[in-house]
């Protein structure tokens, strides 16, 4: 009873409903405006609203989240320029339907399905973290360390860049989040005698220059694109056309809600691998994929927002976060003092359960505004990026400054931007490395308590591994990724298989 | 399209961790040396990380650092590597592709907002800032710059200001004395 009345909270403060929708209408316009992402937004957002409490901080976050995973479809249809790195998928079908004239019916059609992966996104959300959080009591400290090894190994080997870049970029985290002194032996690390690198290199500098800074900057190069408009009629998609990809579109939220809930991956992820799906199953599409089919547009928006809701459980109940923007929000919650975690979740059950309730009115309020307001949308989308990305920048600024008032920080948020810069240039994900900056922490002391717990010995480490089902499993996970990924694997697949690995 | 695909010629989108920039089978302008840098500044923090504890214990502050670093030294030469065997992206340049003038640019434009934002204060140099590189990037008149560069500051400054009450170097500017005046302003309308 009292998760249910906490799962209202959101209702019975109107502030806080109003924020929701806020940041959800926030959140349509921020994932549709090229160069503007969710990561980023909710990464400058963090330094604004520390002084807030925290439910009104995360309503405005929640909201965002939602709004802008569905918003970069829009411009992914209209322009096919995905919005959000989670519409990549998008503009392949969406696109192709515009150019036919049948931008209308696209839009609706994307708004009902991913109103329906979010729904059930967070459903799966409700009914498992409460069971996973409770699993989650009996993990070992190696566990989470193991658990923090394999998000940053899965963005690496889902993504169809290079493992090894994706481990770079992961390690690199770790080792921007061990900056400055130990917080158990006090001695300093990485701080090359620096005294302003004795405090530790703030993460909200470190996401506001890899995610807007290097964003912004990267925009420069395209400020003169210009966007094509395209006629948009009906858009309130019919009950049929709903009910025909009923089928997909569940097997595709499956899909959106585990790739979700694995850590460290997210939304663009899911909405790549979901189009695969759609692609193998649809044996006969009406129109052919790539050429304006409706299951490639239902597929990745189905998933993506589903995957809304995924990313929410590890981050609820181990602490870790299920992709990009979570690992942000966990900062959030680290700033305000509460600590996600398992204990978060038996100690404090009112704020899992108003999170989830404000995901499900943020998933309300984005089927209102995306089936209206259409003709604003065009309007607001077409903002010249020559007047945008200063104010990114600006944006930037204040936000890396506000946290905590300092240049420094200022500074910090401009070489992590032009750093990031470079790695988005030469194909370096930049998702391992915010994961790596909120895990350092968590993967330092776990280790340190897990050897210790072993008496610094090695093979009774292993021996630990080896006699727990859960250590072993996670174990073999992280050793099956790296294995996939290096030469030995196709040669046994070869091998075993008797055909050539693709 | 191709799931690889990373954009075209004038198109590079490295937003996605699903698809991040580059090319999975040639190699840009400056990815080599840039991998070489990073190859070289691991090492210089596995030297670091050595120095915190050395060997002492699995369990030492230094035992995570030198592992991270390693992994970084190893994987960056892997990079290396790779990178080194790929033929180069025929038709991108360095100062074309990578590293445009505007860019640089902008990131001096950025120094010079840090240098100045605590002596002359925020409101002001926002407003050098959004006028310039307005001015810089759209190539219109000064009327429809400066409209467009004090509007937008006029809204930042009130939502973020007043709304997020974000503390920002008043600098030269009385801001603490306008906003009492804005307050008293409305207060007494209210009342």
């Amino acid at each position: 009873m009292e998760a249910f009345w906490a799962f209202l909270t959101v209702f019975t403060q109107p502030e806080l409903l109003i924020l929701v929708a806020v940041g959800t209408f926030a959140g349509i316009y921020i994932g549709a405006i090229p160069g503007l992402s969710v990561t980023m937004a909710v990464s400058i957002l963090i330094s604004f609203t520390f002084s807030w409490d925290v439910y009104p901080a995360i309503s405005l976050m929640v909201g965002i989240y939602m709004g802008g995973v569905y918003g970069g479809s829009r411009t992914a249809i209209l322009l096919n320029i995905p919005g959000a790195p989670s519409a990549i998928a998008t503009a392949m079908d969406g696109y192709p339907m515009a150019q036919r004239g049948e931008a209308g019916q696209a839009i609706g059609v994307t708004t009902v399905m991913s109103f329906f992966g979010g729904l059930i996104g967070i459903v799966v959300l409700a009914v498992a973290a409460p069971f996973v959080a409770d699993f989650a009591l009996r993990f070992q400290p190696r566990d989470y360390m193991l658990l923090a090894v394999l998000g940053i190994l899965l963005v690496g080997s889902l993504s169809s860049g290079s493992l090894v870049k994706g481990i770079f970029a992961g390690a690199f985290g770790i080792a921007i989040g061990a900056v400055g002194r130990d917080p158990l032996t006090f001695a300093e690390r990485f701080t090359f005698d620096l005294k302003i690198m004795e405090g530790g290199i703030s993460f909200i500098a470190v996401m506001i220059g890899m995610f807007g800074v290097s964003e912004a900057l990267l925009q420069l190069q395209n400020v003169n694109m210009t966007a094509v408009r395209q006629k948009i009629d009906k858009i309130v998609p019919s009950f049929g056309t709903i009910r025909k990809y009923l089928p997909l579109s569940l097997q595709t939220s499956g899909i959106g809600v585990i790739i979700g809930a694995l850590p460290g991956t997210g939304g663009d992820i899911a909405a790549l691998m979901a189009y695969d799906h759609a692609k193998r199953v649809t044996k006969n599409p009406a129109v052919p994929f790539g050429k304006g089919a409706m299951e490639g547009l239902v597929a990745p928006e189905t998933a993506n927002n589903a995957a809304v809701g995924g990313a929410f459980i590890p981050m609820m109940t181990l602490g870790i976060p299920g992709d990009a923007v979570t690992a942000i929000m966990i900062g959030a919650l680290f700033i305000h003092g509460l600590n996600p975690g398992p204990m978060l979740m038996i100690d404090q059950p009112d704020m899992f359960w108003f999170i989830v309730g404000a995901l499900m009115t943020a998933n309300v309020f984005m089927l209102i505004f995306g089936l209206t307001g259409i003709k604003v949308f065009t309007k607001i989308v077409e903002m010249p990026r020559s007047v945008i990305i200063p104010l990114i920048l600006l944006l930037s600024i204040v936000g890396a400054y506000a946290v905590n008032n300092s240049i420094t920080d200022v500074y910090w948020m401009l070489i992590f931007g032009v750093f990031g810069y470079f790695m988005r240039h030469y194909g370096y994900p930049l998702g391992p490395v915010i994961l790596g900056v909120i895990l350092s922490r968590l993967l330092d002391d776990n280790w340190r308590r897990a050897i210790i717990s072993e008496r610094e010995d090695l093979g009774r480490f292993f021996g630990g591994i080896f006699s727990s089902p859960l250590s072993l499993v996670l174990f073999t996970a992280v050793i099956l990724i790296f294995v996939s990924q290096t030469p030995v694997w196709s040669v046994m697949k070869t091998k075993l298989l008797g055909k050539p690995a693709s | 399209m191709d799931p690889n695909f990373r954009g075209d010629a004038d198109h590079h989108d490295g937003t996605s961790d699903a698809t991040p920039g580059g090319y999975p089978t040639a190699r840009r302008p400056g990815e080599l040396a840039f991998a070489i840098f990073l190859t070289a500044a691991s090492l210089g923090l596995l030297d670091n990380a050595y120095g915190i504890a050395g060997f002492e214990a699995l369990s030492s502050p230094g035992a995570i650092p030198m592992a991270t670093s390693l992994v970084m030294v190893i994987t960056a030469g892997l990079v290396v590597l790779r990178t080194l065997h790929l033929p180069k992206v025929a038709n991108e340049t360095l100062r074309k592709d990578i590293l445009p003038i505007t860019v640089i640019l902008f990131v001096g434009f950025l120094i010079a907002f840090g240098l100045l934002l605590k002596p002359v204060g925020f409101v002001l140099t926002a407003a050098l800032f959004l006028t310039v590189s307005i001015k810089v990037l759209s190539r219109k008149g000064w009327s429809y710059t400066l409209a467009v560069a004090l509007g937008s500051l006029a809204l930042i400054w009130i939502v973020f200001r007043l709304v997020f009450t974000v503390l920002l170097p008043a600098g030269v500017l009385p801001e603490a004395e306008f906003i009492q005046f804005f307050r008293s302003l409305i207060s007494g309308g209210a009342a």
